[in-house]
């Protein structure tokens, strides 16, 4: 069982994933605009496993050359992305502790 | 190692445990996303999106067929150790191009997706080889103009590039860019030159496209290059049958696509009016004519004073207080006055700082809380009533100009209304224009004083005044 996605379903899934996204971020206050941006900047970050992938399959010089610049940059996306969202994240939860009855 | 092809599992349930861990995956950044457009639950959303990334990574490597490791864990090592470090030791207020910059690798690793498939040449169908194209394009474009918008607001390119005739001359690369993709997706040419060309082409796109950008429009500019990530990622799912990128590209497109219109939105301008007009390329000449008067300087001891024995200070913080460091000592003259019954509030407009929601973090990190910070809708109404309105290192986004002046390229952008303000205070390191270039009229006004100086010695010597009252 080799799972593929035909192009049909495929789009099915671009839809459906387009309307979450615009629905997770449509009622975001202003504060957590910056913070949000960072976080999905950090989801994309998933190009590492496609970058996996296509390196474990390549074959000439050229193709890994190509592939190992593609999965640093795509480790780095995720790990930079990740470490800054969760600093700027902090923040916030140090106002909340300190402003208990804040709402 | 690299034997090791059909990898440690049969290759039937290794399959069926990848995609499982990509559906987990796929919910845990959603789940992630959701939570963080909360204040609340903001910093665990982080944590599940972080467990979604490490659970696909780790079940990527039973991948059939997959060879190449002692190429693949250096790389990861290396991307991970030097993004890791990056990231820890930048100041906050360099976040903004901390951001482009890693959005820029994942664009340029959803490009070298593509250019490996496009050089291993194995038959793809049509609609296959456009969309590994397209992904590449927008993922090349995505990395180098993210570069160069790191490059700008880093300071490693200070000036805004423009010349005749620009935009026909990028119409042309991209144009070239574009009928060599479709070349390639064609098969009338192929081999690594032509591959090699049409990458060179997007790349100098994004740097063409990104270079006459003022360094006040980068934020959107970051985030429409965020959103263009997203979809290579997820045309290159398509290419790859991937559907963990599938579904987190395309909802890191459409979020993105959002944010880069709300951000837009803020500052009154539209997203073409951002990428092809070079601003105050036009009206600026013109608005700065048409301020009469004269600046009226002040001494820290009479703000002291002034605010001291207020009923109400409006405090409108810009990036120059976040560049000058000075969040953390105007947190503590607020508190002073707080102690004195004065009442404080901090008016942030949506765009100061460099992003939209970006002075509201500096803020927080000073431990400002909450419930005394007020957007631009809640606080215009009470500037009427403010004694005295405290403007730190903000200009254009409190240039009454906006309101009055239709020359002015700042014209109908909402402003903060602290010209409305019993007194106005302004501090600021010298007499020059903002960011943008546009003269301040909110300056020239009767009950405006400026004290001059940087914005951390002039919280000092405020709080000084302020403690020498008694």
């Amino acid at each position: 069982m080799i799972v593929t996605i035909s192009g049909l379903v495929a789009l099915y899934i671009f839809m459906l994933a387009a309307f979450a996204g615009y629905e997770v971020i449509a009622k975001v206050p202003v504060i957590l605009h910056t913070p949000l941006m960072s976080g999905s900047n950090f989801v994309h970050g998933i190009v590492l496993v496609g970058a996996m992938i296509a390196l474990g399959n390549a074959h000439t010089t050229l193709e890994k050359l190509v592939g190992f610049v593609g999965v640093a940059m795509a480790a780095g996306n995720a790990a930079g992305g990740y470490v800054v969202t969760e600093r700027m994240l902090e923040m916030f939860k140090s106002s909340g502790q300190k402003k208990p009855g804040a709402h | 190692m690299d034997t090791a092809s059909g990898g440690l599992l049969n290759p039937e349930l290794a399959q069926w445990l990848i995609q499982s861990s990509y559906l987990v995956t796929a919910f845990l950044f959603i789940m992630g996303l959701k939570r963080m457009s909360s204040p609340v639950t903001a910093r665990s959303g982080i944590v599940w999106a972080g467990a979604g990334m490490l659970v696909a990574t780790l079940f990527t490597f039973l991948y059939p067929g997959m060879t190449n490791f002692e190429w693949m864990l250096p790389a990861i090592i290396l991307g991970t150790a030097l993004a890791w470090w990056t990231g820890k030791k930048v100041a906050m207020t360099d976040m903004p191009q901390m951001i482009a910059l890693y959005n820029g690798f994942g664009g340029g690793a959803a490009a070298a997706i593509a250019a490996v498939e496009l050089l291993g040449g194995e038959a793809m169908s049509l609609t296959t080889s456009t969309l590994a194209v397209v992904g590449a394009l927008i993922g090349a474009v995505a990395f180098s103009g993210s570069m160069v918008a790191f490059g700008k607001l880093q300071g490693l390119i200070k000036r805004s590039f423009r010349f005749g005739g620009q935009n026909i001359v990028n119409l042309l690369v991209i144009i070239a860019c574009v009928v060599l993709g479709a070349a390639l997706v064609a098969g009338t040419l192929h081999g690594v030159p032509y591959v090699a060309l049409f990458f060179a082409l997007a790349l100098l796109f994004g740097v063409l496209m990104t270079l006459p950008i003022g360094g006040a429009d980068m934020p959107v500019v970051i985030s429409l290059y965020n959103a263009f990530t997203g979809l290579a990622v997820a045309f290159e799912g398509f290419v790859m049958q991937n559907a963990a990128m599938i579904i987190a590209g395309t909802v890191v497109g459409s979020a993105g696509t959002l944010l880069t219109q709300l951000m837009a939105r803020a500052m009154n301008r539209s997203l073409g009016n951002v990428l092809f007009s070079g601003f105050g390329d036009t009206g600026a000449a013109a608005a700065g004519s048409a301020v009469t008067g004269s600046m009226k300087p002040i001494e820290a001891t009479d703000v002291g004073v002034m605010m001291a024995f207020a009923q109400k200070v409006i405090v409108v913080p810009g990036y120059g207080m976040a560049v000058a460091q000075a969040q953390h000592k105007v947190w503590e003259l607020c508190q002073l006055l707080i102690e004195r019954g004065v009442t404080v509030k901090f008016a942030i407009h949506p765009v100061a700082g460099r992003m939209p929601g970006h002075m509201n973090v500096l803020l927080a990190e000073a431990g400002v809380p909450y419930d005394l910070i007020a957007d631009l809708d809640e606080i215009n109404a009470e500037f009427e009533t403010a004694d005295v309105a405290l403007i730190i290192g903000a200009n254009d986004v409190v240039n009454p100009v906006a309101r009055t002046d239709k020359s002015s390229p700042i014209y109908g952008m909402p402003i903060l209304n602290a010209d409305k303000a019993k007194n106005v205070v302004v501090i600021k390191r010298g007499q020059g224009a903002g960011f943008s270039g546009i003269e301040n009229a909110l300056f020239y006004l009767d009950n405006t004083r400026m004290l001059y100086g940087d914005g951390q010695a002039a919280a000092a010597q405020l709080i000084h005044a302020v403690k020498a009252l008694g």
